[in-house]
C-alpha cells in the first residue's frame, strides 16, 4: 500500500490556505484593539500634565485647566455603583447557581438576561423617573444608581456561569467532611471561583466606567467640585463627549487626555483586581 | 492473607428476602441485632452500623430495594457487585449524601451505633462528621495548601485547632504521605500526583477523626503502584477505624476485606466473610460474578 494518498497534495494546499486565512482574521480582528490604544495614547498624551490632574475646568475661552473634578466624579460613581451592584449581583449569581433549578431560578435568570440587553439610556431614563424627579435633582447618587443597574445582571450571570464551572466534587469533598451547605458554598464553591468572578466584576465595572448615556440625566455634569453625593457631579465620559463636540481645539486635546485617562484607570483597576485575588498556594 | 475471624466457627450466614426463608443459624452474639435484619453473623465484633429495609431513589426509579445489611465495628466491609447495582448510592446512604443529590431520597432506616442516621434529631451535618468519605476521584481544594487541604474540615466547621502542626503531621503520617511532602506543605494540594492526592484526600477526612470511613471506589483512578498503597493504608486503618470500601475490583476486595457484600440491581445478594463469599459462595448469581460469567 502506498503511503502517498492521492488528495495529500490538495490537503496540504487547503490547510495552508486556511491557516493563512486564520492570521489574517486575527490581525483584522487585532487591528482595531491596537489601533484605538495607540491612537487614544498619542493624542491623550498631549493633553496630560499636572495642570489636567489638579484643576477645574476653564470657562469657554480660556486654555489650560484640568479635569479633577470629573477624575474623582468618575471614580465616586464607579465606586458607589460597585458598592450597590456587585454584592447584589454576587448574591444572585450564587441564588442561580446554588438553588435556580426552580421556577424561580428560571425568572430569575430570564429577567437578568433581559436587563443586560436593555439599552443603558432606557436605565437613565428608569432611574431619572424614579430618583432625579423625586429629588428634584441631579445626583451622584442617582449616577451611581443608573451604574449599578447596568452592573447588575453581567455580574449575576458572571457569578453563576463560574460557580457552575466549580467541578460538584469540590462540593462534594466539602459537605463529606461535615461542612454545613452555606459554609461549602462560601469557603469552597466561590473561593475557587473567585478569580474567575472578579476578572468578570472588572469586566462590568470597566464597562460601566465607559457609560455616558445613563449618567447624562442622573448625575449630569458640573463645572465645579460637587461636594456631595446629592449634588450634579462631573465624570470623564460625559466631559469626553461635551469636550469632544465643542469647537474647541484645546478642549479637543483635554479630551483627548481624559479619553487616555480613562483607559488607564479601566486597566490599572483590572490588573491590580487579578494581582489581589491571584491564587497565593504556589502550583 | 488471613483475615481471622473472633469467632472460630464457620461463618454462617443467612440471606433471604423474608423471615420465614431464613436458614436456622447458630445463636449469633448479642450485639447483632436479629429483629429487621435478614442478615445475621456470628461474630463477636460490634454491629457499628445497620441498615435496615434502606431503599434509595433518583426522583421516581428505585435504586436499592430494600437493603438489610450490618457494617461491623472496625472492620473492612467490601460492597462489590456489577455497575449500576447500587454500590455507590448504598455507601452515599451511610452519610447521607445520597439526598445531596437533587430529587434523590431514601426510606428505611440505617442504624449508627442504634441511633436511626434518619431520625427526625439526626443533622447529617453532624452525622457527616462521625462518617467521612473518600471518593471516586482524589478531589483535593485547589485553593488550599497541602496543609490546608489536611486541616480543612476542623477549619471549615470552625472548630480550634491546637498544635495545628503534629495534627497535620500525624494525619500525613497515617496515610504514609509525610514524607513525601514533608518539605513542600505550603505546595497546592492538586500539584501533587493522582496517587498523592487521594492519600491526602484519605488524610484530610482521618483529621476529622471519623469512626467510620467510607471509600467509593478510591483506586479506580490510581495507578497499581499507588493503588497498593492505599490498600496498604487500608489494612493499618482498620485497627482503628471501620471502613466500608467499594470496590469495582474483585481482587482488591480479597485483599482488603474482612467482610463482603455482593450486590446486584439494588439488592444484597450475599453478604459473608470475605474468603467464604469468595471460596463458597452459596448464591448462584455471587458465583457467576466472581467467576466473570456476567458483570
Amino acid at each position: 500500500m502506498s503511503l502517498s494518498g492521492e488528495h495529500h497534495a490538495w490537503r496540504k494546499l487547503t490547510n495552508g490556505a486556511f491557516s493563512i486565512a486564520c492570521v489574517v482574521a486575527t490581525i483584522v480582528a487585532v487591528v482595531p484593539l491596537f489601533g484605538i490604544l495607540y491612537y487614544v495614547a498619542a493624542r491623550g498624551i498631549q493633553g496630560i500634565n499636572l495642570d489636567f490632574f489638579t484643576q477645574l475646568p476653564k470657562p469657554v475661552g480660556e486654555t489650560g485647566g484640568g479635569m479633577a473634578n470629573a477624575i474623582i466624579g468618575t471614580l465616586k460613581l464607579v465606586g458607589l455603583a460597585s458598592l450597590l451592584g456587585i454584592p447584589p449581583g454576587v448574591m444572585a449569581g450564587v441564588y442561580l447557581a446554588e438553588f435556580g433549578q426552580t421556577r424561580m431560578g428560571t425568572v430569575v435568570r430570564f429577567s437578568a438576561d433581559v436587563l443586560s440587553g436593555i439599552p443603558s439610556i432606557t436605565v437613565g431614563i428608569f432611574v431619572y423617573t424614579l430618583v432625579v424627579l423625586t429629588m428634584k435633582s441631579f445626583s451622584a447618587l442617582a449616577g451611581a444608581l443608573a451604574l449599578a443597574v447596568i452592573m447588575l445582571p453581567t455580574v449575576t450571570r458572571t457569578t453563576e456561569e463560574l460557580l457552575r464551572l466549580v467541578p460538584e466534587s469540590l462540593r462534594e469533598a466539602a459537605l463529606g467532611l461535615g461542612v454545613p451547605k452555606w459554609r461549602a458554598t462560601i469557603s469552597i464553591m466561590l473561593r475557587t471561583a473567585a478569580p474567575g468572578i472578579a476578572v468578570g466584576i472588572m469586566l462590568a465595572v470597566a464597562r460601566v466606567a465607559g457609560e455616558t448615556a445613563p449618567l447624562l440625566f442622573t448625575a449630569f455634569s458640573n463645572r465645579f467640585w460637587s461636594d456631595s453625593w446629592k449634588e450634579p457631579t462631573a465624570s470623564l465620559p460625559v466631559q469626553i463627549y461635551t469636550y469632544a463636540v465643542s469647537p474647541f481645539e484645546d478642549w479637543h486635546r483635554q479630551a483627548w487626555a481624559a479619553a487616555l485617562v480613562l483607559v488607564s484607570l479601566v486597566l490599572i483597576l483590572n490588573v491590580s483586581a487579578r494581582l489581589l485575588v491571584r491564587n497565593r498556594v504556589r502550583k | 492473607m488471613n483475615f481471622s475471624l473472633e469467632s472460630p466457627n464457620t461463618p454462617v450466614l443467612a440471606v433471604s428476602r423474608g423471615a420465614s426463608e431464613r436458614k436456622s443459624s447458630p445463636v449469633a452474639s448479642e450485639s447483632v441485632s436479629q429483629s429487621t435484619s435478614d442478615i445475621a453473623l456470628n461474630t463477636k465484633a460490634n454491629t457499628k452500623m445497620r441498615a435496615e429495609n434502606l431503599s434509595a431513589y433518583f426522583g421516581k426509579s428505585q435504586v436499592l430495594k430494600g437493603i438489610g445489611l450490618p457494617i461491623l465495628e472496625k472492620k473492612v466491609t467490601a460492597i462489590i457487585g456489577p455497575s449500576g447495582c447500587g454500590k455507590s448510592t448504598f455507601i452515599r446512604c451511610l452519610n447521607r449524601m445520597h439526598e445531596v443529590v437533587p430529587n434523590a431520597h431514601v426510606s428505611g432506616e440505617v442504624m449508627l451505633d442504634g441511633l436511626n442516621i434518619y431520625g427526625r434529631e439526626t443533622d447529617p451535618v453532624r452525622l457527616r462528621r462521625r462518617v467521612g468519605m473518600v471518593f471516586q476521584k482524589p478531589n483535593p481544594f485547589p485553593t488550599m495548601s497541602i496543609r490546608d487541604n489536611v486541616l480543612a474540615g476542623l477549619r471549615l466547621n470552625g472548630m480550634r485547632i491546637d498544635n495545628a502542626e503534629s495534627r497535620v503531621e500525624r494525619a500525613l503520617h497515617q496515610v504514609a504521605l509525610w514524607d513525601e511532602v514533608k518539605d513542600g506543605l505550603d505546595r497546592a494540594g492538586t500539584s501533587l500526583s493522582g496517587g498523592q492526592q487521594q492519600r491526602l484526600c484519605i488524610a484530610r477526612s482521618l483529621a476529622m477523626e471519623p469512626e467510620v470511613i467510607l471509600m467509593d471506589e478510591p483506586c479506580s483512578a490510581l495507578d497499581p503502584i499507588a493503588t497498593a498503597r492505599v490498600e496498604e493504608l487500608i489494612h493499618e486503618l482498620r485497627a482503628d477505624y471501620t471502613i466500608v470500601i467499594v470496590t469495582h475490583n474483585m481482587q482488591q476486595a480479597a485483599r482488603v476485606a474482612n467482610y463482603t457484600a455482593f450486590f446486584y440491581l439494588g439488592e444484597v445478594v450475599e453478604f459473608g466473610k470475605t474468603d467464604a463469599i469468595f471460596t463458597h459462595p452459596k448464591q448462584r448469581r455471587t458465583e457467576d460474578y466472581i467467576t466473570g460469567r456476567f458483570g
